[in-house]
């Protein structure tokens, strides 16, 4: 490319800055020294190019002197590129033909006492710029059209929460969902911590939002089959019961949530039925099959979390302990009172179902009677707290409460005011914590037949042991197992923890790296409802900018593939973070103008050497360096 | 040569760290000797091996990569790849006798303009310690120049560049059958492959002007002949040698022109 260059007419304009540069550097000098290089035709010097004036002489010389090529020698070009690169543009000179050289923040200011290097320095990098001037050529910027269309994947509570929030924005969506039903993970739950009220209550009502919009296309059974294209113009290829079928949308959002994980043989789960997970515990309330003869219940938080198996901290299942321990105590109370009543009635034991029949035909009053005691057993109870707390956890069974419930834990983090006070709530209702250091975990096994956790009591320093009727592992959300796939198919990365991982942890927490895809709830990493539900509507605020504007601006820096030096290695696609390669059926690399960021990674990886990155090429690059290593005069 | 020695160093840097960390050190007004000629790019990961080595053929003294830290890569990963290839380039180096320390990659902030400051300073001090560059000046040692040529063209090798770019995913995501590859057996191979590649680039270098043979070549490199022939096979298949003649039953090999650049 370096070839066939049409004799380019340089205009060299070097500022003084006032006394910035030109107190440093002899600003004349080094004008008069840049009208020696070759193809130079015009340079000046200015006091203060980026003042009217100066952009004035810039249009001028323009015009005036024919310039094709503008270098201006003053501070940086993260600074006073674009309004340099405006000028050139107005004066009819494409404002890729431009180029910048830094003497003041890389010269005259670092070199304010060796004034003749200075001097010398600022001619060699006007040379540079020369050198790299002449091999300059014009870019367009292009305009992509985006379809105010949006696919979102996953239809729990996140990805209800976005489709509603597109559609309500006017925005064709289609929401798919894997299972037969919408709510994600919440169906499975029975009362959340914040409400205290089940779990249905959350998602029904947006179900039925979800059902009746007429801007959302529903498909339930549904998975991603295909997708080809970039933000503006993705045509994806649905499973929908099998059968396939093809849309086409301008963005995504992929809210596919998270799964419970579940480590097998991890304090015996799976190998006795009391020995259950949260999920499993909530499952049971929810259906109303939780024993009602519990005397003892132990949780063991951080089961298989934070660096036993997963590395990481699943956030919410301390406070989802804290719940559902609260959730045992409740019950047990409520069964303590039902039993009494039994007792009263002198009926001889009955089966569960009775006592449940029982609960049921509780009247009203008799409810609120019933937590109205507690609350006052409660108070009674405080007194004897103090006390109690400093002989440990260990208090004999004398205080009255129906059930024993004891959280072993590696220290609680219930994060967030409200979450606070319901573990300060769950400790006023007598539920133990016990300590454990990861080095020294509870161990579960059978002894006598009986379920047996043996534990070392970290402040009463001993060995201790107890026979709980149920033991509840909290174990951290995880990702699901058809994640991978589905991260190659939108070309989006899983982090180190297998989550799908956001473009920037603080300043983009809801895009993906590749334009036009984003991300919210669960699938990003474990995160409360609340915290879905933020994410959701920042990621539908998010899609909604380009959809509503109807265009994205592409880079005019992209890469551009030889296709007669492509030899479809697919390193290029390995290294390109914006999966802004694609291979066409001859199984030839091209770029998509519209994702590409201009990064040049790619160009520098191809064994082939066939990716040219566009202004910054080899040759640029090369004879730029070259000039410096040139005496200062040839 | 009576007047002191100065260093030409030159800095390839990305836009959106270590370019702005020297713009602050300007702003800061913190002062570094004069020697270092910056080259904008996008990101450090433009920055590739063949470029590196033929600034140093061409009589760089130093040549700084400065990119972002980890995870601030404007374009995520780049600075991943730029590491790997800086870090075959020092191996390439260091194999071929040319001061490995020449070459210097440095992840600097746009917030570290002191440290930008710093590592310059640092920097110029260790190029002027370490003298001119053996291949700078009117005599050049042309044993390293011809090595840096060779290295060169190791580079611009397929199967190398493939592995550098597969590298960073085989440790990270594994390979197809999703077994992690430990870092160490990368590296031996890619320490196979650099060794290799330079025998080949050294066997063409040998036969550029001369046919030589199997034998004759594994004399002056001091390889095992059936080390060259192996060598020789492959460069043929590449285009890259050919068979001249056939001399008393013994096949002389000569380098094809083009495939040399
Ligand atoms: C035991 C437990 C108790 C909890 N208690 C509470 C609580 O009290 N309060 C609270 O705020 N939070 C609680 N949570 C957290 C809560 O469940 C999550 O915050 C919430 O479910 C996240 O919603 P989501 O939409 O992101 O993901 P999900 O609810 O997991 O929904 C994702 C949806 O995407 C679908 N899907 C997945 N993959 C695909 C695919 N490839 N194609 C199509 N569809 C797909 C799934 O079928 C699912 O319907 C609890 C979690 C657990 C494990
Ligand atoms: S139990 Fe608490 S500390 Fe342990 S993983 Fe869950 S949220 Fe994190
Ligand atoms: S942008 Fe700085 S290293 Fe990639």
């Amino acid at each position: 490319m370096a070839m066939e260059i049409k004799e380019p007419r340089i205009g060299v304009f070097v500022c003084h800055c006032g006394v910035n540069i030109g107190g440093f550097v002899d600003v004349p000098d080094v004008a008069e020294y840049a009208k020696t290089l070759p193809n130079v035709v015009h340079a000046e010097n200015n006091l203060y190019t980026c003042a009217d004036d100066g952009l004035t002489a810039i249009k001028n010389a323009i015009k005036e002197k024919n310039l094709t090529r503008v270098i201006v020698a003053s501070c940086t070009p993260r600074t006073h590129a674009p309004l340099f690169m405006r000028i050139c543009e107005e004066a009819g000179l494409n404002k890729y033909l431009f180029t910048f050289v830094n003497i003041r923040e890389h010269c005259s200011w670092v070199h304010m006492k060796e004034q003749e290097k200075a001097t010398a320095k600022s001619k060699d990098l006007i040379k540079m710029g020369v050198a790299r001037a002449v091999l300059l050529e014009p870019q367009e910027e292009v305009k992509i059209d985006v379809r105010p269309s949006s696919l979102v994947i996953g239809g729990g509570i996140a990805g209800m929460t976005a489709a509603l929030n597109l559609a309500n924005q006017g925005f064709e969506t289609h929401l798919i969902e894997k299972e037969p039903e919408l709510g994600g993970f919440l169906r499975k739950l029975s009362t959340l911590y914040q409400t205290q009220e089940s779990s249905a209550k959350a998602y029904e009502g947006l179900i039925k939002k979800v059902e009746a919009n007429d801007k959302i296309q529903l498909y339930k059974n549904t998975t991603l089959k295909s997708l080809t294209g970039y933000i503006g113009k993705y045509d994806a290829v649905l499973n929908v019961n099998g059968e396939d079928k093809e849309i086409g949308v301008g963005t995504i959002i992929v809210a596919t949530g998270a799964d419970e994980y579940r480590p097998k043989g991890l304090y015996g789960l799976g190998e006795h039925d009391n020995i259950i997970t949260l999920t499993d515990f909530e499952k049971m309330v929810k259906e109303d099959k939780v024993p009602a003869d519990l005397k003892s219940v132990a949780f063991i938080t951080c089961s298989g979390a934070r660096g036993q198996d997963k590395e990481y901290c699943s956030r919410i299942c301390c406070t989802v302990t804290v719940k559902n321990a609260m959730k045992v105590m409740e019950m047990a109370s409520k069964g303590g009172d039902a039993e009494a009543k039994v007792e009263e009635a002198s009926v001889d034991e009955k089966a569960v179902s009775d006592k449940e029949e029982e609960k049921a035909e509780e009247p009203e009053e008799e409810e609120g009677e019933s937590r109205r005691r507690s609350r006052r057993d409660r108070r009674g109870r405080r007194g004897g707290r103090r006390r109690g707390a400093e002989r440990g956890e260990e208090r004999p069974k004398e205080r009255g409460a129906a059930v024993d419930v004891t959280v072993f834990n590696r220290g609680i983090t219930t994060y967030g005011i409200e979450q606070e006070l319901l573990y300060n709530k769950s400790r006023e209702q007598r539920v133990k914590f016990v300590r454990f250091v990861p080095e020294n975990p509870p161990k579960v096994s059978m002894e006598d037949g009986k379920l047996t956790v043996s534990y070392y009591h970290e402040t009463l320093k001993a060995d201790r042991k107890m026979n709980p009727d149920l033991i509840i592992l909290a174990t951290p959300l995880t990702q699901r197992p058809d994640a991978q796939e589905l991260s190659k198919m939108l070309k989006v990365p899983l982090g180190r923890d297998e989550f799908f991982l956001e473009a920037h942890v603080k300043l983009r927490p809801v895009d993906f790296a590749t334009d036009g895809i984003f991300l919210c709830g669960t699938a990003h990493g474990p995160a409360n409802i609340t915290e879905a539900v933020a994410q959701a509507y920042g990621a539908a605020s998010r899609a909604s900018i380009p959809m509503s504007l109807g265009y994205v601006q592409a880079e005019a820096i992209v890469s551009y593939v030889d296709r007669e030096r492509c030899s479809g290695c697919k390193s290029c696609e390995v290294v390109c973070p914006y999966g802004a390669i694609q291979f066409d059926e001859e199984g030839l690399a091209e770029v998509i103008v519209a994702a590409c960021k201009g990064c040049g990674t790619c160009g520098s990886i191809c064994p082939e050497k066939a990716i040219t990155m566009t202004h910054y090429t080899d040759e640029q690059l090369t004879a730029e360096a070259l000039a410096a290593l040139e005496e200062v005069g040839t | 040569m009576a007047t002191k020695f100065e260093p030409k160093i030159l800095g390839f840097l990305c836009n959106w760290c270590s370019y702005a960390g020297a713009d602050l050190a300007g702003v800061s007004r913190y002062q570094y000797p004069a020697n270092l000629r910056i080259v904008r790019v996008m990101c450090s990961g433009r920055v590739e091996p063949s470029l590196i080595l033929e600034m140093f053929i061409q009589g760089a003294d130093g040549i700084l990569v400065g990119g972002c830290h980890f995870g601030d890569c404007h374009y995520q990963t780049g600075n991943y790849f730029a590491e790997k290839r800086v870090k075959l380039t020092k191996k390439l180096l260091k194999r071929i006798g040319f001061e490995e320390e020449r070459l210097r990659l440095e992840w600097i902030s746009a917030s570290e303009g002191e440290r930008f400051a710093e590592t310059i300073r640092e920097f110029t001090k260790q190029i002027k310690e370490i003298g001119p560059s053996p291949v700078s000046g009117t005599t050049p040692n042309v044993d390293i120049l011809k090595a840096l040529f060779a290295a060169k063209n190791a580079v611009k090798d397929f199967r190398l560049k493939l592995l550098v770019s597969r590298e960073l995913d085989l440790v990270m995501e594994g390979n197809v059958y999703n077994e992690k590859v430990p870092q160490e057996e990368i590296d031996t191979v890619l320490d196979a492959a650099i060794n290799y590649e330079l025998d080949r680039c050294s066997i063409i270098f040998e036969v550029r002007d001369e046919a030589l043979s199997v034998d004759e070549l594994a004399q002056r490199l001091e390889l095992p002949p059936n080390r060259v022939l192996q060598h020789i096979v492959t460069l043929r298949d590449r285009g890259l040698v050919m068979l001249d003649r056939i001399d008393n039953d013994t096949p002389l090999y000569l380098a094809v022109e083009e495939g040399i650049k």
